[in-house]
């Protein structure tokens, strides 16, 4: 019986090795033959010249040129996921325009069904020390590379797009508030009770969901409509930029705060001007909040100097306590 | 010396008196209105708790912790006190492992009180990603449940068997159901030598697991940003910390047993001495963790944690802050200095003081923190710079207390806490064989 038991063994052992040999034997056989078959009309004397990706030209035997098949959607279908291809979105806030307007505020909070108590673009009341200025700082998510949101996320309910978009898929998530409590930036707000629209933002909400002609509940459309129990945030307007149009916020800037654009095509546009994102990086010294921390956010600062109207001057309209109007 | 059958007569399940009956049914009443406040909560939203955007953790995470922390006295007691041949352990770890299997089932079941869509908890393993802690808590928790109630169950297969002979006569449904729990023991020698290599593997592997379990816990807090929680002291302190709180619950727990079960001659006050030893050293240890987090900081305190570790010394939560360093700590360590400090009274109202100061420690280290972000606070109603826990969260809170009690109080009901074979084995009272045939 021990016997028995232990041939069986063995010979199971033999048998595991001799088809893992074969295997290996059986591919790499292939691979020699693909390679034989490549060169079978070796050196035919055509030369082809080519250009590389980088633009130098090369020359090569035409034999070596093989034919390969087109990938049949990529870069040209869209992914919720993934993003708009090849685009990589930035935003530049200049806050030396910026006199608390709050038009950002009340633009977002509009297009987006906003129904808390916490806006999803602040605009705070900065002063670094006693000694220096104070100054209007307007945020948005940051739309961080490295976002520590994303990290900790237990289900993947909000994830890092391609195209530099931090969203969140409010149909999947738990509510544990893991995210807000990693974000530094406390860009993150949550749905503590049933969202309310009102009747009139409700009907026109719907037309909106209608218009797009997306799913109710789109990381491309947050807060369209805002879900009990989830967390939403600023979504840097995917829905707009689909329609080549800028985020509400930035249309809203009656001066013009707010720039948005593309890193890979190095143009941001305020709604009146575009200009060169990197020149205007440095030739206005532009800097990330908490840079230290290594988020690497998307979107830039330019210091609050040179400003043509007084800091005093937004302080009219800044309610300590409230940042969503209430009907 | 007292012969077998007393001992047994001592050690086996008695029916609850009438003030077994009375606490059973208060601690029913405190679950029901939880349970009623958790059903209003989900249908409004956790808008009923105090927990806003900013301070968007509340009792529920902290209460979560501290379940986690007391149910590390599983592989303190059973684990530790085994490798270290402490043998006075024998009358305890029963005690101990069944405050470590209610604490971490409770711990369960209080972090999905705090999701706001328990609706959904399946996407936790649908979607699951391994970056993030909290799948680390959903692969450790259940492991730690599962180790922890076979540290229990094992070593109990022998008790059961004595339990089914014991109730043969006098509660046959009873005998019934013991006899199904004890796996059909019949005290042979292949069946002990399996159980004695079986409890000695879970035995070693609750050790590493509990210590995960609690890193994980610190994890939670330490992979964030946050002023107060990044921290690389983080695990070792929250390690420091179960080991206080799970020996302050045990030396609780053990002292009310006693008295209601009358096994002073069995938990006597050698072991209440030992005991307070073993709380006194953790203390220790814990306080030196926290002169590492506190105090150490405020020398080259950054701007953020200057703040932060000013609102604990003076500020809004100094008394919370000092309530728990000295009453819950301090304190404790002095008293326990002292041989008269550790008789079973004193060593009570210790256990109780140490188990509070643990339960609002972890308030304190949960909630100050989020009301410091690194942006101000603004834009945000007024109530919102603050918390404070609403009667609902309270509710709650108390009810999963009340919940750990309750299953603690059953098991102690229908288990014999002090392990009657291996009390017997070590007075050398009987052949084994001979009394465990039924």
């Amino acid at each position: 019986m021990e016997e028995n038991k232990n041939s069986r063994r063995k010979f199971l052992g033999r048998g595991l090795k001799l088809g893992l040999i074969t295997t290996i034997g059986g591919i790499g056989l292939t691979k020699l033959a693909t390679k034989l078959n490549a060169k079978n009309d070796a050196h035919s004397g055509k030369i082809m010249e080519l250009m590389t990706t980088d633009g130098a030209l090369i020359q090569i035997d035409s034999s070596e040129v093989m034919e390969m098949d087109h990938s049949q959607d990529h870069d040209k279908k869209y992914n919720v996921r993934e993003g708009f291809p090849n685009r990589k979105f930035v935003m530049v806030v200049d806050l030396a325009k910026c006199k608390n307007a709050l038009k950002c505020q009340s633009a977002c909070n509009k297009h987006h069904y906003i129904t808390g108590d916490n806006a999803w673009v602040k605009v705070y009341k900065m002063q670094e020390s006693k000694d220096t200025a104070p100054y209007w700082m307007p945020t948005t998510c940051q739309h961080c590379d490295k976002p520590a949101c994303v990290t900790v996320c237990p289900v993947d309910a909000t994830f890092k797009r391609r195209d530099g978009l931090v969203l969140i898929d409010n149909t999947r998530c738990i509510g544990c508030r893991f995210c807000m409590a990693a974000c530094p930036y406390s860009t993150r707000v949550f749905n503590w009770s049933e969202p309310k629209q009102g009747e009139t933002s409700e009907i026109t909400m719907e037309m909106d969901i209608e218009h797009h002609g997306h799913a109710a509940s789109d990381p491309d459309h947050a807060g369209v409509p805002s879900i009990k129990g989830t967390v939403d945030k600023c979504d840097f307007c995917p829905h707009a930029i689909q329609n080549n149009e800028l985020p509400h916020c930035v249309t809203a800037c009656p001066n013009g705060v707010f720039y948005f654009g593309d890193k890979y095509e190095d143009t941001v546009n305020n709604g009146e001007e575009t200009v060169r994102l990197s020149k205007l990086l440095t030739d206005k010294a532009g800097y990330r909040l908490m840079e230290g921390l290594g988020t690497e956010p998307s979107v830039y600062y330019l210091p609050p100097t040179n400003r043509l109207v007084d800091f005093e001057d937004g302080l009219e309209h800044y309610p300590e306590f409230q940042s969503v109007e209430k009907p | 010396m007292k012969n077998f059958d007393t001992l047994i007569k001592d050690l086996a399940p008695k029916k609850f008196g009438k003030r077994g009956v009375i606490w059973i049914g208060f601690l029913l009443i405190i679950i029901i209105a939880g349970i009623i406040a958790y059903i209003d909560q989900i249908i409004k939203g956790q808008v009923v708790t105090n927990m806003r955007d900013y301070a968007l953790w509340g009792i529920y995470i902290s209460n979560f912790v501290f379940f986690v922390a007391t149910s590390f006295v599983g592989s303190v007691t059973v684990a530790i006190l085994r490798l270290t041949n402490n043998t006075w352990r024998t009358p305890l770890v029963r005690i101990a492992e069944i405050i470590a299997l209610a604490a971490i089932i409770m711990a369960g079941i209080t972090i999905m009180i705090d999701m706001a869509r328990p609706d959904r908890i399946l996407n936790l393993f649908i979607h699951a990603r391994l970056q993030s802690p909290i799948t680390w808590d959903v692969i450790i928790i259940p492991t730690y449940i599962v180790i922890s109630l076979l540290l229990l169950y094992f070593p109990l297969l022998p008790d059961f068997a004595i339990l089914k002979k014991y109730f043969k006569t006098k509660q046959p449904k009873l005998s019934k159901r013991y006899g199904f729990l004890s796996l059909n023991w019949i005290g042979s020698k292949a069946q002990k030598l399996l159980q004695e290599k079986s409890i000695k593997i879970i035995a070693f592997m609750i050790i590493p697991v509990g210590i995960l379990l609690q890193t994980i816990d610190a994890w939670l807090f330490s992979t964030t940003y946050r002023i107060g929680w990044d921290s690389t002291n983080f695990a070792p302190y929250f390690i420091s910390g179960a080991f206080v709180a799970g020996v302050g619950a045990l030396v609780t727990v053990i002292y009310v047993v006693r008295r209601f079960k009358k096994l002073e001659h069995y938990i006597t006050g050698s072991h209440f001495d030992k005991m307070g030893k073993l709380l006194a050293l953790a203390c220790l240890i814990y306080l030196y963790f926290n002169i590492n987090e506190y105090l150490i900081p405020a020398f080259t305190a950054k701007k953020g944690e200057a703040v932060h570790l000013e609102t604990l010394f003076s500020g809004s939560y100094a008394t919370l802050f000092w309530f728990v360093t000295i009453v819950g700590l301090i304190i404790p360590i002095l008293v326990l200095l002292f041989k008269k400090g550790r008789k079973p009274l004193p060593m009570f109202f210790i256990g109780l003081i140490v188990v509070i100061g643990s339960w609002w420690k972890r308030f304190v280290i949960v909630t100050p923190t989020l009301l410091h972000p690194f942006l101000p606070i603004q834009g945000v109603p007024e109530s919102w710079h603050h918390y404070f826990p609403s009667l609902h969260e309270w509710l709650i809170t108390v009810a999963t207390l009340a919940m750990a009690l309750l299953i603690i109080t059953l098991l102690v009901r229908y288990l014999p806490v002090i392990p009657i074979q291996r009390t017997a084995d070590e007075q050398g009272l009987l052949k084994i064989d001979k009394n465990t045939k039924s």
